[in-house]
């Protein structure tokens, strides 16, 4: 048996959201990670999103790259189409997809070996492009399905499993994407659902390039001490800035604290964030703010978490194209070919 | 004085300027072509550039053919020499009694000429320098004066380039008449100095008919506009930028909404060639005609996707304008040189369609053509350009459009065919043919979804490691090349007069050559039957074609006859039955070079049997 298919009973009794899904009709395939991976609770944190913002299970399409986190697609979302790609190229063809069908959601989903080493040039160039898309890196700084490597996000002085230390500099993807103009910027812990789950509601509902760096450790091979992507590291080290509601539709923010602590943004569709900041002095419209926050506690070893930057009134990159409205895929000769008409004074010309 | 008898030929001659890159030589040699071919007579004319932008020395040949002969001939009979760079060897690759044109403003010693050929002089510089004086203006109007001049040297007649010139600048009263001004500057100049006409001359006919004068990277992408291409994703590289970017020019003129103004495209420089061919696959997943165009180190970094493509059967269109390899290679040379790169693309076991244009005409009809198979077949077709069909204005058949044609979108399980109950296995072979259907992503909220991977699986895309599962599905790739045979485009035969025992196999931009080749080597006395091959996988008429003779020239562009490797591999040929001739250094294939290479191999096999010359 080389696939594991999940039962389909569900108590008859479990809620539904405002389409009449349960949260299993949210669900995939039985995961094939070790037990404990924090990339389940990735998986899980998508499917309460989706099932929390009722959005139609086959109107999205998962695209992944290859590794431990690439394989996860399977595991949520099973009436959603699915592309587990090549190793580092999910950023491209999401954004060929994209294109062809504006009319989906697109959750691209990678890990720290597919998007900041073979795939760091296609990671930067999605998020430079503004595609519409929630690009997601499941990230444990180690490559788990060969074995325990370190990856590009690995720290510096921090031990593998083995016992070697790495000595190359860390590549921080969160900076990147905030330098690259990626228009919603967060990071998350796996450890931590109540920051997660609606930080990807947001993103999901965010019009432009979105990217969230999960930091997701790997039971396996780097969870250890010594490892800076460890449960127990991150969780020493975790400093977040805010946490967030995600609120669709007009209803009063019911969140409960004192006053002047929530702010809430609106973004392009309606939908609009609650932020419930911790962090007092922390503005998640600043991006250069942001950066130079990033720069300063990452240097004290803190690892900063939340929605770090938003730009409510994102343009993608359909925009940018000026596409028609009706998705490129739906398009038929009748709208694409000039006919021979055309080609007859083309042919006149050229003579 | 020559001691030569100079050449003497009516509309059957080669002109080759030797210019400056970046001089804006270019357009007035084109117009040079253009108007011979409005005295009714056919040219096929030739860049030979460098990969450079400014300084380095550039050609730009002109073959006169009246009879028709498109291919390049070899030799010149006019050097029009402007660069002082190139002036030895161009002086010395005029053939015996041809002529050499040149700006005689600065004294050349007499030993920089030849004895057997006609030189030419006209004080362009001092002309120029009199008449204008702003740098740019002196550049460019140097190259209109000397088009006056050949025009009066070849007996042209001066009002059908003043109509061209008319149609240029349309609009641009000031511009059109000082290049009528130069063009007559140049033409009264070698008019009153010059014993005029010399002995190559144009003379009005009627041999170009209806045919256009178009490059072949300019009519592939109009037929990706007319094949309902709407996503093109690509990395620019010489010799196929001019693909994307004649895609981009002609989607802003027949692609946006008239109400609107929005693109029913979208066109994406991307940061290589595997994001380019990454999202063309992205696209083409989700049911949107996709392509790229590209050149050899391209497709050296697009294999992985390709054999993704195969795979995991996804539709995608690559145009690859192949240059001379390996490696960089001669980056503006043209070659036939990645047809076994292409042909097996990717790790594993792979195979994928080549289409074989030879023309801008089968470059149009083949692209669009190229957009139905990637659905039907659900995989990677290659359009196997050259840089010398794609960079060159070549004289074709005008290009024609059914518009009763629908296109062929393959087979796509729709949400109501699921709603019918019907069974879908993305991978599952309902017709025999090896082709399964597939589903567009968020067509039906329950049914029809699947995850696609690279990885092996069984007839309903579940992840396998079985190998009877991964086996059954290789077999079943293989049923599906089988069943493409049918539909690319047939080889095409044309048979000796008499019946012989020999034959010839070529395809792509060798063919105006080797039509020509036919005639010499028939007039040397050597019948050969043709066939010109248009696609891979081969039709079984290659192998009864092969059967039919004693042995079957292969003639390509490349130095280890990969055309040939590839019939005898996939059709299990005695490779002793097929002869290469291969010419490959970077020049385009001539005639003069087919009938030479194969003559010589003929008449070695016509030695007399040693009995009868004992007898």
């Amino acid at each position: 048996m080389t696939y594991i298919a999940k039962p389909k009973f569900h108590h008859p009794g479990l809620p539904k959201n405002d389409l009449g899904y349960t949260r299993r009709d949210y669900e995939g395939k039985i995961s094939t990670l070790c037990a404990g991976c924090g990339h389940d609770s990735i998986t899980a944190a998508i499917i309460e999103a989706c099932y929390e913002l009722s959005i139609e299970p086959h109107r999205v399409a998962k695209i992944s790259g290859i590794g431990c986190s690439s394989k996860t697609p399977d595991y949520f979302l099973g009436n959603s189409h699915g592309f587990n790609s090549v190793h580092g190229r999910m950023p491209s063809v999401l954004t060929g997809a994209n294109l062809a069908n504006r009319d989906l959601i697109y959750l691209g989903v990678s890990g720290d070996g597919d998007s900041a080493s073979i795939g760091f040039g296609q990671f930067a160039h999605s998020i430079r492009r503004g595609v519409n898309m929630t690009y997601i890196v499941e990230n444990n700084g180690v490559y788990g399905l060969t074995k325990g490597q370190f990856s590009a996000t690995a720290d510096r002085g921090s031990k593998s499993k083995k016992g070697i230390t790495n000595t190359d500099n860390a590549i921080d993807l969160v900076a990147i994407a905030l330098q690259l103009g990626a228009t919603f910027v967060a990071r998350s812990f796996s450890g931590d659902k109540s920051q997660l789950v609606p930080l990807i509601a947001a993103a999901i509902r965010h019009k432009g390039a979105s990217f969230i760096d999960v930091i997701s450790p790997c039971v396996t091979f780097n969870n250890h001490a010594g490892s800076t992507k460890s449960f127990d590291y991150v969780r020493e080290h975790n400093d977040a800035v805010n946490r967030l509601d995600v609120l669709i539709g007009r209803e009063p923010i019911t969140v409960d604290y004192a006053p002047g602590t929530v702010q809430v943004v609106e973004q392009h569709d309606g939908s609009r964030i609650a932020l419930r900041k911790i962090d007092a002095d922390y503005e998640p419209h600043d991006r250069v703010g942001a950066m130079t926050f990033l720069q300063k506690h990452a240097a004290k070893g803190q690892i900063v978490t939340g929605l770090l930057y938003v730009d409510p009134d994102a343009e993608d990159l359909h925009e940018h194209l000026n596409t028609v409205e009706k998705p490129l895929n739906r398009l038929e000769a009748d709208d694409l070919c000039p006919g021979s008409a055309v080609l007859d004074k083309f042919n006149a010309g050229l003579r | 004085m020559p001691d030569q008898k100079p050449i003497s030929s009516v509309n059957d001659f080669v002109v080759r300027f030797a210019n400056v890159n970046g001089s804006g030589s270019a357009s007035a040699n084109e117009l040079f072509a253009r108007s011979i071919l409005r005295h009714g007579v056919p040219v096929s004319p030739r860049n030979i550039f460098p990969s450079n932008i400014q300084g380095l020395p550039t050609w730009y040949e002109v073959r006169v053919t009246e009879q028709g002969h498109l291919g390049a001939r070899g030799g010149v009979d006019m050097m029009v020499a402007m660069n002082p760079q190139t002036w030895d060897k161009d002086v010395a690759s005029i053939e015996p009694g041809g002529y050499l044109f040149y700006d005689s403003t600065k004294p050349m010693p007499s030993t920089r000429f030849r004895d057997d050929i006609t030189v030419v002089g006209v004080p362009l510089t001092a002309i120029t320098n009199s008449t204008y004086s702003d740098p740019r203006q002196r550049q460019l109007f140097k190259n209109i004066i000397y088009l006056g001049a050949l025009c009066a040297l070849f007996d042209m007649d001066p009002k059908l380039i003043e109509q061209l010139i008319g149609e240029q600048y349309k609009g641009k009263e000031k511009l059109l008449s000082s290049n009528i001004h130069a063009l007559h500057l140049g033409r009264d100049w070698a008019l009153q100095n010059l014993k005029c006409p010399i002995g190559l001359r144009v003379r009005k006919a009627d041999k170009v008919g209806d045919r256009i004068f178009i490059e072949g990277n300019n009519a592939a992408a109009l037929g990706a506009v007319y094949g309902g291409a709407t996503v093109c994703a690509w990395y620019p590289i010489t010799p196929s930028s001019s693909v994307a970017e004649a895609f981009t020019n002609h989607c802003k003129k027949y692609r946006h909404d008239p109400a609107t103004g929005k693109a029913k495209y979208a066109i994406v420089q991307a940061e290589d060639e595997l994001a380019s061919i990454g999202v063309v696959i992205g696209a083409s997943w989700n049911g949107a005609r996709a392509f790229t165009a590209t050149s050899g180190p391209g497709i050296s970094l697009m294999t992985e996707f390709i054999g993704l493509s195969y795979f995991a059967e996804i539709p995608a269109v690559i145009m690859n304008v192949q240059r001379a390899g390996p490696s960089t290679g001669m980056p503006t040379r043209t070659q036939q040189c990645d047809i076994l790169a292409c042909a097996y693309a990717s790790h594993g076991d792979t195979k994928h369609v080549l289409l074989f244009p030879e023309d801008p005409a089968e470059a149009f009809e083949f692209a669009a053509q190229a957009f139905d198979l990637a659905e039907r077949l659900q995989t990677t077709i290659f359009l196997m350009l050259d840089l010398d069909i794609g960079m060159n204005h070549r004289l074709c058949r005008p290009l024609k459009w059914d518009d009763a044609r629908q296109y062929d979108r393959g087979k796509v399980m729709t949400a109501e065919m699921l709603e019918e109950g019907r069974d879908f296995g993305r991978y599952l072979d309902v017709d025999g043919d090896g082709i399964p259907y597939r589903t567009y992503p968020g067509a039906h909220p329950t049914k029809g979804s699947y995850f696609t991977r690279g990885t092996s699986r069984d007839r309903y895309a579940r992840y396998s490691e079985e190998g009877p599962v991964y086996a059954d599905n290789m077999q079943r790739l293989m049923r599906k090349f089988e069943t493409a045979q049918d539909l690319v485009p047939r080889p095409l035969q044309a048979n000796a007069p008499k019946s012989t025992k020999y034959g010839v196999i070529y395809f792509g931009s060798t063919s105006p050559a080797m039509d020509e080749a036919i005639e010499l080597l028939e007039k040397r006395g050597h019948l050969l039957d043709r066939m010109r091959i248009r696609a891979f996988p081969f039709h079984s008429s290659v192998a009864s074609f092969i059967a039919e003779h004693d042995f079957v020239y292969v003639v390509e562009q490349n130095r280890d006859s990969q055309l040939r490797s590839l019939i005898v591999n996939e059709n299990g040929i005695d490779p002793v039955r097929l002869v290469p001739i291969v010419h490959y250094d970077g020049s385009p294939i001539t005639a003069r070079f087919i009938a030479k290479s194969i003559g010589d191999h003929q008449d070695h096999l016509k030695v007399t049997p040693l009995r009868k010359a004992v007898s």
